[in-house]
């Protein structure tokens, strides 16, 4: 066992890992920065729809995402075909690092910009106005106040981003791309070897308390709230001028990639197999389950998670600290290693709870619960304790303070966090696939159904389908969170 | 303060259509219907919104159809099907509807299920376990978790395609080929024997899914006839040929008509969905070996029935139905695959069964697939 662990290819392996997790990470916090910013802080004309189609590449499943980039960009893929008659016989490889880079940030870098654009929303301008007062350009105010004070959103999404990578499947496979998750993957499939699967699982964990320690060393002890009162009211957005054709482009390159590029792929295999004679099946049971699961997923998972994030925030100390990092302990994992762990642990001593929708909300709690932490904890951050401590000394119980003083205010984090467990949710699939109430159909198993066999046409309907019921969920969440905005 | 200006009737709204849109479907079971008997509720959190009632089993669903989404009742024979609904689906719906015998199915990935059978043991659910190769079949079997099948059952296919100590039944078959571009390659130039595509002639145009079950099937029978070193042989000859690994039969397939690559080593039916659903013929061909060598291999996709289900008669109706010949002729026709069972001919584009001499070796000696990985692994493959 210790000599199946100790081999050159886990040196591989752990190299692999950690060189798409940094990749993807960064490569992630450097897109999402500039386009929260521009959605959030400029005139940039079309922002809504922006602040909208930057993140669905979310509702992407990684599976079919990789895929996707693959018939686009593979060596004989659809851009070499428009490149032939140019004389490009064959494009670069797209296998490996490169491209499993290329197709996790584009899919996943969302985490990022979700948390940014709440805590963008969530600074005082009071901060941004100072510093534009004491003389600071538009750059400087960007680079010396708000990147500071957004430092825990960054890591905060960008902790996400590092764990989902590292506990990625679909999409590094699809790539040929080995990393731990791969390997896991491939005992647990191939050899039904749990053991070997499960040293390297504990060697996972190990890199995601490393991953960890790392965060909370940028996370730093500075405080993010206001001191002093002031009024909440919208900031005032810098005008673009000339600068709106380049923002414009910048965004239109990052949507075009991440989000119109798979969907046209999508849209292609349905027209293909339309035309072949297939019929068009939409699968609105499916659709209606999909929607009703996760949905109920990102409640539950809010409300586990404030209580978590409460702790961490307004009583910081070790147990605190360890209670907040224990639950991203299921989030690093791949799910397969997760859902086995609840079909051993619901099978033989759940019984009760086995095979239903409880079980499966269960397990995406376990799986997802980070995404909500970290973005509710971002948000409580932002809320100065003296608030409540007035509400109290007015009379407010702590529930009742809690109920209507700190979650209003920090309900755009609440929001945020809600959003991207729904969007997370939507899409899983080894979770789903194992512990699902038996004949309980969503449209990630119904695109894996089809999909995993080549049925690529009848994989787009689902696929497509779930495109727009997250689509439709992000837009309602963002009206909510728009509110107070004229 | 912000307090002031947040309007809490919006908020209230806002909640209200959220949690309405959650509970609709238990409003509608609870009208609708009397056997709500099973309590999801108890959630990972005691203190999870009460009105997040996880009682939303599908048949909440109003438009759901109520055939196929009807509760788990006491009297369903429950299937874990690695194979795919859009493969099988049809079929057990054509045994539903000749019975009147209520089927639930789970559908999975084939290994998966097998290691959520091992997982759950005793308690599983599953009455029957229907996987894509005997591989998985011979996993759980040698758990102990299968009964042994009745000869009515057994007898109906030819005794290399099932298990030996009658614990599982092949359904269909699936033959090894070798999947060709038939624009870079012609059938000629292809080598006599599966174990020559080492040659240097093949390096750079070659695909292979080292990870897949299948092509682990198939090392394991070159390991039993030809011996662990020729196997690696072969493995180390074909990687120094810098053969393309993909992640599934699918993708090699896939890239052998897009002609990423000139040849892969796959099963024989992912050519004819390709087909299927390009409306006509892709750039890609199918070439048998059958020479009785390892490259003849054909595997099976079968079943065997759980130890201790509730449900063993009904799961046996469903293994008859199967391999009677409606249940073949849809393998023949639907799947691609080759009916084992005697009387049903398979495709007219597949090489025909009789002539294809496979190898001399039982499916239950392919189930030393400890050996195999570990071979895999020497060589880094996976």
């Amino acid at each position: 066992m210790l000599d199946l662990l100790w081999r050159d290819r886990t040196l591989t392996l752990l190299r692999n890992t950690v060189l798409l997790t940094a990749i993807v990470t960064t490569a992630s916090v450097l897109i999402s920065l500039p386009f929260a910013w521009l959605v959030q802080r400029t005139d940039l004309p079309g922002r809504r729809f922006w602040g909208i189609a930057g993140v669905l590449p979310l509702a992407i499943p990684s599976y079919v995402g990789g895929y996707a980039i693959i018939a686009a960009l593979g060596p004989r893929g659809m851009l070499q075909g428009w490149l032939e008659p140019f004389g490009v016989e064959r494009l670069p490889e797209i296998y490996g690092l490169t491209g499993a880079s290329i197709t996790l940030t584009a899919l996943i870098y969302p985490y990022v910009l979700i948390t940014l654009n709440a805590a963008l929303r969530g600074i005082d301008p009071a901060y941004e106005e100072a510093a534009r007062s004491m003389g600071y350009g538009p750059w400087r105010t960007f680079l010396f106040v708000d990147i500071p004070l957004l430092r825990p959103a960054i890591a905060a999404g960008g902790l996400l981003v590092a764990l989902y990578t590292i506990g990625e499947f679909g999409a590094v496979s699809l790539l040929r791309f080995d990393t731990f998750t791969r390997a896991i993957y491939t005992q647990y499939t191939n050899a039904f070897d749990r053991s070997l699967a499960a040293g390297l699982a504990l060697l996972l964990i190990s890199l995601t308390v490393i991953v960890l320690i790392v965060e909370a060393i940028t996370r730093g002890r500075a405080r993010y709230y206001r001191v002093s009162a002031g009024g909440g009211r919208p900031v005032a957005r810098l005008e673009l001028g000339r600068w709106t054709a380049p923002a414009l482009g910048f965004c239109a390159l990052v949507v075009l990639l991440s989000l119109v590029m798979p969907l046209g792929v999508i849209v292609y295999w349905l027209a293909r197999g339309l035309s072949a004679g297939e019929p068009l099946r939409l699968v609105w049971d499916a659709a209606w389950q999909s929607f009703y699961v996760s949905g109920l997923a990102a409640l539950v998972a809010i409300v586990v998670a404030v209580p978590i994030a409460v702790l961490a925030v307004r009583f910081p100390g070790r147990m605190s600290a360890t209670v907040e990092r224990a639950s991203y302990a299921g989030y690093a994992l791949p799910g397969i290693v997760v859902a086995l762990s609840l079909v051993f642990f619901g099978a033989n001593y759940a019984p009760w709870i086995y095979r239903t929708i409880g079980m499966l909300v269960l397990a995406y709690t376990v799986r997802f619960l980070p995404q909500a932490v970290g973005t509710v904890r971002t948000s409580l951050l932002q809320i100065s304790p003296r608030v409540e401590e007035a509400a109290r000394s007015l009379g407010y119980s702590g529930p009742r303070t809690w109920l209507w003083i700190t979650a209003p205010l920090a309900r755009k984090g609440l929001l945020s966090g809600a959003a991207l467990v729904f969007l997370t949710v939507i899409k899983e699939l080894p979770a789903t696939l194992l512990l699902r109430p038996i004949g309980f159909d969503t449209l990630a198993t119904r695109i894996w159904g089809a999909a995993s066999e080549g049925f690529w046409a009848r994989a787009a309907a689902p696929a497509l389908i779930l495109i727009a019921v997250s689509a439709f969920a992000m837009i309602f969440i963002e009206g909510v969170g728009r509110e107070r905005e004229g | 303060m912000d307090v002031r200006r947040f309007s809490r009737r919006r908020l209230l709204k806002y909640s209200l259509a959220g949690s309405s849109a959650l509970l609709a479907p238990w409003l509608l079971a609870a009208c609708g219907d009397d056997d709500d008997d099973e309590d999801a509720g108890a959630e990972a959190d005691p203190e999870a919104d009460p009105e997040a009632d996880p009682e939303a089993d599908p048949e909440a669903d109003p438009e759901a159809d109520p055939e196929s989404t009807e509760e788990l009742e006491p009297g369903s024979l429950i299937v874990y099907s690695g194979r795919s609904e859009e493969l099988v689906g049809p079929l057990i719906e054509r045994f539903r509807d000749e019975t009147g015998i209520d089927v639930q199915v789970q559908y999975a990935g084939t290994a998966e299920l097998a290691a959520t059978l091992l997982e759950e043991g005793g308690n599983t659910p599953a009455d029957l376990f229907f996987a894509q190769d005997a591989g998985a079949l011979g996993a759980v079997a040698a758990e102990g978790m299968f009964v042994e099948l009745p000869p009515e059952i057994l007898d109906r296919v030819p005794e290399r395609f099932s298990s030996r100590e009658g614990l599982w039944v092949g359904l269909s078959g699936r033959a090894r080929v070798v999947v060709y571009n038939r624009e870079t390659v012609s059938e000629s130039d292809l080598p006599a024997s599966i174990l020559d595509f080492t040659d240097s002639e093949w390096s750079g145009r070659l695909g292979w899914a080292p990870t897949n079950g299948s092509f682990q099937a198939f090392v394991t029978a070159l390991r039993v006839l030809e011996g662990d070193d020729v196997a690696r042989d072969w493995l180390e000859g074909i990687q120094a040929n810098d053969a393309a690994a993909y992640s599934g039969n699918t993708q090699v397939v896939q890239a052998v008509i897009d002609g990423e690559v000139d040849a892969g080593f796959v099963n024989h039916y992912y050519l004819y969905r390709f087909e299927e659903e390009a409306g006509g013929e892709v750039a890609a061909a199918n070439y048998w070996y059958r020479d009785g060598g390892p490259g003849a291999l054909i595997n099976v996709a079968g079943a065997g029935v759980i130890d201790g289900a509730e449900h063993q008669d009904e799961a046996l109706q469903l293994l008859e139905y199967m391999l009677s010949d409606d249940g073949q002729r849809y393998f023949a026709d639907e799947t691609f695959e080759y009916p084992l069972a005697s009387g049903i001919d398979a495709d007219p584009r597949l090489a025909p069964l009789d002539e294809i001499e496979t190898p001399d070796l039982d499916l239950s000696d392919l189930d030393d697939l400890d050996g195999t990985l570990q071979l895999l692994t020497d060589v880094g493959l996976i």
